[in-house]
């Protein structure tokens, strides 16, 4: 590709819409209100607890400029729902990809790092790095 | 005798399914409010009938495709993790029995098998986690070399179901209780043995001409 490609996206997969929708505020907002594509996909598509395959495929499909996109779930059916997305060629954009991350602290790393223009890989090693850092 | 296993007879399976589940809707959920979020009646039951309104809008030519778009559909309407891993059996056996009219049961098996192992890989999880493993693996095991002891295959997956009461729960979040988990049967093993009793009757259905 020539030219400036886009910044990675990154999707925000919560049971809660109100969680997903909050880290991706919080994650904005800690990277000083950069310009990367950030979408929440939380709760069900009716708002209860819970995980959507639609929601995840809008809101990958809204951040996608090109340059992959950075996929971060919280638990149990975020996780395994993403997992079986991707294992399905045409769901998810090409460059998708499940970031094994803390999901806070991994949802401000990847976007943090999105903003400096970075790529999927090192956006994903930056949110994977939040694992690491010990607390107590 | 051998029971001609074409796409009307996965729909028909599909449907039995989803008429089991919907009677077992609270029991379900009963079993899943003592170690689970209380949702897997509800969720299966929402899910099994998109999956069956799907079937019926057009009926897939080949059994891979009805499963395919039973797992599909399944994956779509859920919204709990039985969604992605009930989605992920059915679409991988339906992926193997590929698009010829009619299978034999032998290959109803493998495919079964492949769909198995791949909830397995899914959950990252093995028999003995007090999961839906602990009925499938049984239950697929009794179908036996030829495929069709579809009643063995129902009796192996309701007691699967029953030896996870004394199990201690090591997936989902069922996991968290630790030693509470104890005591309680496994929800998502109570559903798979109902697919296999709904498979079960399907078949001795289909060998009888009666109608269900």
């Amino acid at each position: 590709m020539s030219a400036v490609s886009g910044r990675v996206g990154v999707v925000l997969v919560s049971h809660s819409r109100q969680v997903a929708e909050s880290v991706a505020h919080m994650a904005l907002g800690l990277a000083g209100g950069a310009d990367v594509p950030v979408a929440p996909a939380g709760g069900t598509g009716d708002g209860g607890l819970g995980t959507s395959s639609e929601l995840i495929t809008e809101a990958a499909r809204r951040v996608d400029r090109g340059a992959g996109v950075a996929v971060l779930v919280d638990l149990g059916s975020a996780v395994l729902t993403v997992r079986t997305l991707l294992a399905e060629e045409d769901e998810l954009p090409p460059g998708a990809r499940l970031v094994d991350a803390p999901f806070v602290e991994g949802a401000v790393a990847a976007v943090v790092t999105a903003s400096t223009g970075a790529d999927l890989d090192a956006v994903a090693a930056a949110a994977a790095e939040a694992y690491g850092y010990r607390k107590a | 005798m051998t029971v001609a296993l074409d796409a009307d007879f996965f729909r028909r399976w599909m449907s039995a399914v989803s008429a089991a589940v919907d009677r077992e809707a609270d029991r379900l959920t009963e079993l899943d409010s003592a170690i689970g979020d209380a949702d897997h009646g509800a969720n299966m039951r929402r899910g099994l009938t998109a999956a069956v309104a799907a079937l019926e809008e057009g009926v897939p030519s080949s059994p891979g495709a009805v499963l395919a778009l039973a797992g599909r559909r399944l994956i779509s309407t859920v919204g709990g993790a039985s969604g992605p891993l009930y989605g992920t059996l059915l679409r991988r056996a339906g992926k193997v029995l590929g698009d010829q009219e009619s299978v034999e049961p032998q290959r109803l098996r493998e495919a079964l098998h492949s769909g198995v192992e791949a909830v397995a890989q899914l959950g990252s999880a093995a028999r003995g986690d007090k999961t839906m493993l602990d009925a499938l693996y049984p239950a697929v095991e009794a179908l036996g070399d030829s495929g069709d002891d579809f009643e063995a295959a129902r009796r192996a997956a309701e007691e699967g179901a029953e030896t996870t009461v004394p199990m201690r729960a090591r997936r989902g979040r069922a996991s968290y209780l630790g030693e509470r988990s104890v005591g309680h049967q496994d929800p998502g093993a109570t559903s798979s043995a109902l697919f296999f009793a709904a498979l079960a009757d399907t078949a001795g259905t289909a060998a009888t001409g009666e109608p269900a």
